[in-house]
This record gives C-alpha cells, sequence and structure tokens, in this order.
C-alpha cells in the first residue's frame, strides 16, 4: 500500500450554537461535521452513508444552508448556528413529519432525517413549490428504498398544511 | 398449543371488531424515524469499544507472499493486527450450500475487495491508519473476470477443487448446473412459423442500502459471544457463528438491529465470524462500521447473459422457447446458486408452453460474490424471454398485450409442465388488464413516445418455518414476539395489526420484540416476501391460542361449561352475549392477575425431489406498463408513465403495500437504465460510490406513476394474503425495453438501457439502412 497514513495530530476548539444551545467541543482538525455531531456530541439523528457528500443522508442547516455535514469540517461550523434533525424534532412530530408518515414515505428510515431537513428547507425557501421544484430541489437526497412518490405526496400536503394556517 | 398451521387461514375474510386489517396503519417505528431517533447499528454506543478496519488488494485475483504487519503494529492504539496465519489452522470455511468462504482471505484475494489484514486499534481513526500501513506483499493472477474468460477451457480455477471435494465439477468455474425441460422437441417444427433467436445482458447491480452496515461483537463472561449486525436472518448468523467457533447456540447470542435497508443484501453472514474471532481474541468489544465502498464490495446480483430461441405460431402462440442462461456469481457461492435455481425455474414466465428447454449455470468469476437480491435471479432471466415476445410480436405485427393474452395462463393452469408442475395461483390476466387499463393502452401513443407492457413470476418460498410467542397482559395491552427482520418492508406494522384485530387490543398498546435471538423464538429468515403469510400465520395462530386459552381459564373461573363458550376475533362469547376479550381475560385471570401466553407456528415442509426442495406457498405475479420519449439526438430517455398491478392475494396494510410497489418499481428502474458495476482488467471495481455507480433519485421517477393491486383474498396467508415487495421490479427491465424498442424502431438488449446505449442502436441502424 503506498497511501501515506493519517496521523491525527492536532485538535481544535469548536463553539457553536445547536439546535438553539451554545456548545463547545474540542476536535481532531480532520473531523467532519457529521463525525463530530455523531461521535463527540452524541447526537445520531444525522444518518451516515456515503460519508462524500453523494447521497444526502447526513444534511443539516448550517447558518440556514442545507448542507452534507461530511463534506463540513467540524471546525467550519466554530461560531455558526446549526440545525439538525433532533432540533427540528425538538417539541414533538412536526407537521412534515406527520405527513411523512400518513404518506407511507418512511421505509428503512436512515435517509428520512436527511430527507426532512432538505424538505424543511425548501419548505421556507419556496413555500408553493411545483412537484418538479420539489423533485428538483430533493435530487440529492437518495432513498434506496425509492419513497420518492411519497416524500413529494408528504411535502405536498404539508405544504398546503401550512398555506391553511397561515 | 394449536397445530402446525399453513394454508388459508381465516381464509378470505377480514376479521375483528377492530378491522383494522385492510387499514392505512401508520408504520411501526415511523416516530423514531422521522425524528432520527431510531438506532441502527453504527448509532449504537459501546462502551470500551475497540474499533476494526480492514487492509485490501487492489485486484481482483492474486498469491499473497507476505504480510509485513510491523508498521502497523507499532502504529498509536493498535491493539491486533491479525491475518489467515493468525487464525486456527486450516483456516475456517462458511457457506450455506457451500462452505467455501474463508473466514478471511487465505493464501489467495478472489476478488476487489476481500479483507486480507484486519486491525484493531481505539479508534476509528488509529484502526483505518494503521490498516493503510500494513504491508501486503502480492502477485497479481490473471482473474476471470467475465463469462467468456471463466468458461475458457484453460480458465484459471476461481476456487481450487479442493474447495469442493467430490463435486464433479469442481475441475470448472460452473458451480451448479440445472436442467428444466418438457414437451416433444420434434413437434415444434412444423408448427412454428416465426422463430426468434438473441442474446441479452442482464448487469451485475449492487443492492445501495442506505445503512452500509456493521457488525460489533461483544465477548461475554461465559465464553460465548453477542454479535450485533442489522441481518435479514439473525437465526443463521447465530447457527453459523456457533459452528465456526465451536460455541453452543445458547452462548450465542445475535442482536439484530433493524437493518436500515437490505433488499436481499444483509441476508448471509459474511465478516461476523472474523469480527466474532477478533473479539474472542483480544477479549475487546470490536466494532466493524462499513463504508459504503466496502457495502458495494460485499453485495451484489449476480449479472447474466442468456441466450433464448422462441417460437411462435403465425397467431402468436408460443411452441417452444429455449435459453442457455449463465449467472455470473462471483468468488463464493452465497447463495447465488438457489438464486440460479430458482430464476430459471420460472424462467420461461407464466405462459403456456409446448416445449420447454433451460440450461442454467452459475458460474464463478474473481468479482463479488453475489447474494440474494429482490427478485432472486427471476428479473435476470424475465429480461430475455419477456424481450422474446416482444420480439416476436413485432415480427408478426401483433399488438404486444395481445401476444401476452394469448400466451397467459389461465387461473390453476399449468405454466410448469413436467414431474413437478406449477399452476398459476392468481388471476392473472385481471393484473394484466389493470395495467393496460391504467396506462391508457388502447389510446393511440402520442408522437414521440413507446409503450411496452410486460409481466413477471417470481416463485415465494418452498419451505419455511416461522414461529411466534403473543402476551395477552391484564391491563389489556399486548405484545408479540416475531423474528422476521424489520429492514423498512414494515413487516411490525401488520403483527401488530393482526394483534388488533384478533385479540381486540388497540393498536397503541402493542409492542412487537424482534431482533434478539436471546428473547424472540426461531423465525427461518427475512426473505422471498415470506414474512406476511408464515410469520403472519404464525401470529395469527398464537392469537387463536390466546383465545382458547382465556376461554378455558374463563370458563373454569365462572363455572361456565366450555362447551357453552366460544371465541371470536376480539371476543368471548358466552350465554349471555358477547364480551371482548380483554374483559374476559380480566375476569379470568381474577385476583392473582398473571397473563395469557399463547404460541403459533407456521411450517412448510418441502417435497422430496422437486428442483426447488417444495412447491411455492405462493406466486408473486406483477404486470408492468411503461411509457417512454427518447431524445433520437442524444439517447435520453424521458419516462412519461410507469404503472405496475400486482395480484396480492389481500392488501393488510395499502400504504405499506403502496410503498414497497412504488419502491420496487423505481428500483427496477435502477437495472434497466442505469445501474451497473464496472471492472478493470485487474478486476477492480471502478465505480465504487453513490455518483459513479448512480441509483435512480427523485428526477429519475416517471412523470406519472401508479401502483395498483388486484386482490382476489387467494393467498395462504392470513385473510388470504400472499407476499408482496418484490413483483414491482420482476419486469421493469422488460417493459422500459419494448417501450424504447417500440420508440426507436429497433430493440436494446443489453441492460442497463443508458443513453449512450440507445444513441449507439439509434446510429447503427441508421448506417444499416441508410436513407
Amino acid at each position: 500500500m503506498t497511501d501515506s497514513p493519517v496521523r491525527p495530530t492536532s485538535e481544535v476548539p469548536v463553539a457553536l450554537e445547536l439546535n438553539g444551545e451554545h456548545v463547545r467541543a474540542t476536535i481532531p482538525a480532520h473531523r467532519t461535521l457529521l463525525d463530530m455531531l455523531r461521535d463527540d456530541l452524541g447526537l445520531c439523528g444525522t444518518k451516515r452513508c456515503c460519508a462524500e457528500g453523494e447521497c444526502g443522508a447526513c444534511s443539516v442547516l448550517l447558518d440556514g444552508e442545507l448542507v452534507n455535514s461530511c463534506l463540513v469540517l467540524g471546525a467550519e461550523a466554530d461560531g455558526g448556528a446549526l440545525l439538525t434533525i433532533e432540533g427540528v424534532s425538538m417539541d414533538g412530530v412536526t407537521d412534515l413529519q406527520e405527513e411523512f408518515l400518513a404518506a407511507g414515505a418512511v421505509q428503512c428510515g436512515v435517509c428520512i432525517p436527511g430527507q426532512v431537513m432538505a424538505a424543511e428547507q425548501l419548505l421556507q425557501t419556496n413555500p408553493n413549490a411545483s412537484r418538479n421544484e420539489i423533485r428538483d430541489a430533493m435530487s440529492g437526497n437518495l432513498c434506496r428504498c425509492a419513497s420518492y412518490q411519497r416524500i413529494v405526496e408528504a411535502i405536498q400536503n404539508a405544504a398546503a398544511g401550512r398555506r391553511t394556517d397561515a | 398449543m394449536p397445530d402446525e398451521n399453513q394454508g388459508p387461514s381465516s381464509n378470505g375474510q377480514i376479521a375483528g371488531p377492530n378491522r383494522v386489517v385492510g387499514q392505512r396503519v401508520h408504520r411501526y417505528g415511523g416516530v423514531d424515524r422521522v425524528t432520527g431517533a431510531q438506532r441502527y447499528l453504527s448509532d449504537i454506543t459501546f462502551t470500551d469499544a475497540a474499533h476494526v478496519a480492514f487492509a485490501t488488494v487492489p485486484v481482483g485475483c492474486a498469491a499473497i507472499d507476505a504480510i509485513d504487519t510491523s508498521p502497523a503494529v507499532a502504529m498509536p492504539g493498535v491493539i491486533a493486527v491479525v491475518h489467515a496465519d493468525d487464525l486456527p489452522q486450516p483456516v475456517a470455511r462458511f457457506g450455506i450450500s457451500h462452505k467455501d468462504r474463508p473466514v478471511i482471505a487465505t493464501k489467495a484475494v478472489n476478488y476487489h475487495g476481500e479483507p486480507v489484514v484486519a486491525v484493531v486499534a481505539e479508534t476509528e481513526d488509529e484502526a483505518r491508519a494503521a490498516a493503510n500501513a500494513v504491508v501486503i506483499h502480492y502477485t497479481e493472477l490473471t482473474g476471470v473476470y467475465g463469462l467468456d474468460a471463466a468458461l475458457a477451457g484453460d480458465a484459471r480455477l476461481v476456487q481450487d477443487p479442493s474447495v469442493r471435494p467430490g463435486d464433479d465439477l469442481n475441475s470448472t468455474n460452473v458451480l451448479e448446473q440445472v436442467e428444466y425441460a418438457w414437451g416433444d422437441a420434434d413437434s415444434e417444427g412444423a408448427s412454428s412459423h416465426t422463430i426468434i433467436e438473441d442474446t441479452y445482458m442482464f448487469p451485475m447491480v449492487t443492492h445501495f442500502p442506505i445503512e452500509p452496515g456493521g457488525i460489533v461483537a461483544v465477548p461475554t463472561d461465559d465464553g460465548g459471544i453477542e454479535v450485533y449486525s442489522p441481518v435479514q436472518h439473525p437465526y443463521l448468523l447465530q447457527r453459523t457463528i456457533a459452528e465456526v467457533w465451536s460455541i453452543p447456540l445458547s452462548r450465542v447470542r445475535v442482536i439484530a438491529p433493524d437493518p436500515g435497508g437490505g433488499f436481499g443484501g444483509k441476508q448471509t453472514p459474511r465478516y461476523e465470524p472474523l469480527i466474532a474471532f477478533l473479539a474472542l481474541k483480544t477479549g475487546r468489544t470490536c466494532r466493524l462500521v462499513l463504508s459504503l465502498e466496502e457495502a458495494f464490495q460485499m453485495m451484489r446480483r449476480s449479472g447474466c447473459r442468456i441466450h433464448a430461441r422462441t417460437g411462435f405460431t403465425e397467431a402468436g402462440e408460443l411452441t417452444f422457447h429455449e435459453m442457455q442462461v449463465d449467472f455470473v456469481v462471483g468468488a463464493y457461492a452465497d447463495v447465488a446458486p438457489r438464486v440460479m435455481t430458482k430464476g430459471s425455474y420460472v424462467g420461461a414466465g407464466p405462459y403456456r408452453i409446448p416445449r420447454v428447454s433451460i440450461n442454467a449455470r452459475a458460474v464463478l468469476t474473481n468479482t463479488v460474490p453475489s447474494c440474494a437480491f429482490r427478485g432472486f435471479g427471476a428479473p435476470q432471466v424475465g429480461w430475455a424471454t419477456e424481450s422474446q415476445l416482444d420480439a416476436g410480436a413485432r415480427a408478426l405485427g401483433l399488438d404486444s398485450l395481445e401476444m401476452r393474452r394469448r400466451n397467459l395462463v389461465q387461473h390453476d393452469e399449468a405454466f410448469i409442465r413436467g414431474d413437478y408442475e406449477a399452476r398459476a395461483d392468481g388471476r392473472w390476466h385481471e393484473s394484466l388488464e389493470k395495467a393496460a387499463e391504467l396506462i391508457g393502452w388502447h389510446e393511440p401513443t402520442p408522437s414521440g413516445r413507446g409503450r411496452g407492457i410486460s409481466v413477471g413470476i417470481k416463485p415465494g418460498a418452498t419451505t419455511g418455518l416461522s414461529q411466534s410467542m403473543v402476551r395477552l397482559l391484564y391491563d389489556g395491552s399486548a405484545m408479540a414476539y416475531a423474528g422476521t427482520s424489520d429492514m423498512g418492508q414494515g413487516a411490525r406494522t401488520l403483527w401488530k395489526q393482526i394483534l388488533a384485530d384478533e385479540l381486540g387490543v388497540d393498536l397503541d398498546l402493542i409492542t412487537i420484540i424482534s431482533g434478539d435471538t436471546n428473547a424472540v423464538p426461531f423465525d427461518l429468515q427475512t426473505s422471498a416476501s415470506r414474512s406476511t403469510v408464515f410469520m403472519g400465520n404464525a401470529v395469527l395462530a398464537a392469537c387463536e391460542d390466546i383465545r382458547d386459552r382465556v376461554l378455558e381459564l374463563y370458563a373454569e373461573a365462572t363455572e361456565t361449561a366450555q362447551s357453552e363458550l366460544s371465541h371470536a376475533p376480539g371476543q368471548l362469547v358466552t350465554p349471555s352475549g358477547a364480551i371482548s376479550l380483554v374483559e374476559a381475560a380480566q375476569t379470568a385471570l381474577g385476583g392473582l392477575r398473571g397473563e395469557f401466553v399463547g404460541q403459533g407456528t407456521s411450517r412448510l415442509w418441502g417435497t422430496k425431489g422437486h428442483p426447488l426442495g417444495g412447491d411455492a406457498s405462493f406466486y408473486e405475479f406483477n404486470a408492468t406498463a411503461i411509457e417512454v420519449e427518447v431524445d433520437r439526438v442524444t439517447g435520453e430517455i424521458l419516462l412519461t408513465k410507469h404503472v405496475t398491478v400486482g395480484d396480492v392475494g389481500t392488501e393488510i396494510n395499502p400504504l405499506q403495500v403502496v410503498s414497497q410497489d412504488e419502491g420496487a418499481a423505481i428500483m427496477g428502474l435502477g437495472h434497466s437504465l442505469m445501474e451497473q458495476m464496472l471492472f478493470d482488467e485487474h478486476g477492480q471495481i471502478l465505480n465504487l460510490g453513490a455518483i459513479d455507480y448512480r441509483i435512480p433519485t427523485f428526477n429519475d421517477v416517471a412523470l406519472e406513476m401508479q401502483t395498483a393491486s388486484v386482490e382476489n383474498h387467494d393467498g395462504p396467508g392470513p385473510y388470504g394474503c400472499k407476499g408482496i415487495s418484490e413483483g414491482a421490479l420482476l419486469c421493469t427491465a422488460g417493459a422500459v425495453g419494448a417501450a424504447v424498442a417500440d420508440a426507436i424502431g429497433t430493440p436494446v438488449r443489453d441492460l442497463p438501457i443508458t443513453a449512450e446505449r440507445v444513441w449507439r442502436t439509434i446510429r447503427d441502424a441508421n448506417c444499416d439502412s441508410p436513407d
């Protein structure tokens, strides 16, 4: 093997607002935000699949932007505001999550936290998204159970519900 | 305890005053899944766990000359560095049909990704760093990576003959072969008006579960071991660990967290015996979490080449069908021989054919061992047979729906003849007609588009054993113990529904226990869409057992003659009228309280001599219709409509049926349009990873998609249900292929039908007949 071994050496302090609370951690400099959440902060709701930004399973909102947490270093979140699936679910199941269940969108479930994060971001940025816009916006989140139709239905129903409530 | 129960049970009736069977009940465990609280294997915390990483070589076939572990041993945090020489000799091999897979690569590497060295370290980073530091000296050998290379007379043997002692085929790369035939070869010539002969390819594809998976092994104080693995068959894993390391079953506990997607890829043990060894050797909890790339190197569907020759009368009736079917199974058997046997058994499709001859082989190559994958061999062979029917229809100027109408068997008509015939267990024409209706087959195809319609069939389980236990507790809540792994199909939701109806208990008061061999009775496996039928019948029987016991104790407690009492779903019927079963149970239990425990067993014995080991308990039948638009300049395909109809018997949970059918149908688009594992000349997989490999996304779903069911309550499971979950991908490829051929005028015979293949097909057709 010719690969040079990874030798974790330096550690960095990180302070951020995580789901509304101030959090501090000291992590290896190379640690991704995904691994920091799961391994250092014990928040395993953000799931890990490809770990290279291709599947969307680890989607979180960093300063309001939807990001793959596997492509962001934990250190980069320093000073930021981070929302994860645990934050979304803090007060129980949301209208959107309820629509996921009612539409039959949840099968094995591993991609679902990431789908919920992407869908929540979409509802906030484009509350009147068309079916095609929903498909486009969600296309970075893979689901091997292929609940795609169900998820689109869930997002449409949640959007309709929010328009009625508004 | 009730008699063993197999066959129609409460057949055809939707039971119980609650009537939640048949309702769109939300998924058991759904809330945890939407909130992120669900704990899959890699989310579970183990105190003081050591971490495992593998070292491999970047080729598919090599002799291992020497291994230098010293650079790794010296690295921080390293606890152990283990290779074949460190295991008890000879290194144990395991497997279901063939004990051919070594616990770790022994003297040779037989596929790209086969673990050669395992490193145990304090952290995941340290384990991976040390695995990178291991130096494996190897000599690359000329591997066999394709069918022609594997079947050549002078081909290198993937497996040394000593691995399969006494096997007539052990000096070849053919692992197993079967032959199915019926009818008289002499009679066909006169009756055949048109004969079609062609070769079809089906790609190697990988399961790509969103949870790649992993294993944790915990040594226990009594010399035993606990193995955590998100497997579909916990009891098979328990048996394998016990056999490989000579530990009694009672001291091997398998805990199977819900698999985050299985699709057949998480059935059989692979690295569990090795991780168990590491734990026993180091005395530490050992944890392996796989990367997605490692999951690609652990599971795939067998690729397939099918050569077919088919005869038709002028009216489009099939006269004969011959096939040579070669499955590319990979380096070790896993369950691939069974995939080959079962898939080719139904290779001629659900048709009325006077003469059939199918020769099938499972061929070893230096590639990832293939295993079960949704459809289990049927999609591969069906791709060729359905394409042959369409080619026949084109040659005869016949509509492809009409072609199927003329050949599809009627209810109870034999479609497999010979010594062990199989008959249609459903009214399959209803599914075909419904699919045609839903896609608007009778309406003209819009300009620039093409349509295809196709059918598929798969035998369900041919033997089976599921045992269940149900407890009705004093307060009217209930628990069911059922060993089915809930990997996304939603099995536990159905057990809840059955309990709710049969015991008259609120859905919210029911808990299902699964995934722990120390707590849950035996279940053979979660595969072949069997669970709703087999475990469903076992759960139903356990509920009936409870009602019997309530009746008996109620009679004793109230001094009523048993003959004056009877029970019905959710009820005990007394001389003064029906009361709820829970009320009756409380009266019967009295001041001492306690509970009722019921047991149920569903067992299907095989049939001696049957090529599948027994008759299928049911068949999954599906009709799929697809409409596409093809860009003739780029070859790109736009799916405009996608319809599937399944013959399901009874929908116990319509919401879950739709989820599973849509999921299977879209998964079928993967091998039809985009998915294929690609290898270089060294046997290295070229497209490891999500983007390079490419599975269907939101944007690949048809503009209009609809799944539907035919319910005739004619299945062997509870309330007349059959298994579902695989049907909707059995014939996706056939329908896509027919639609593309309809649109561009020429068929594509190799899957996946990529834009490049379509473009080349159009170009080649134009070259053949220049305007």
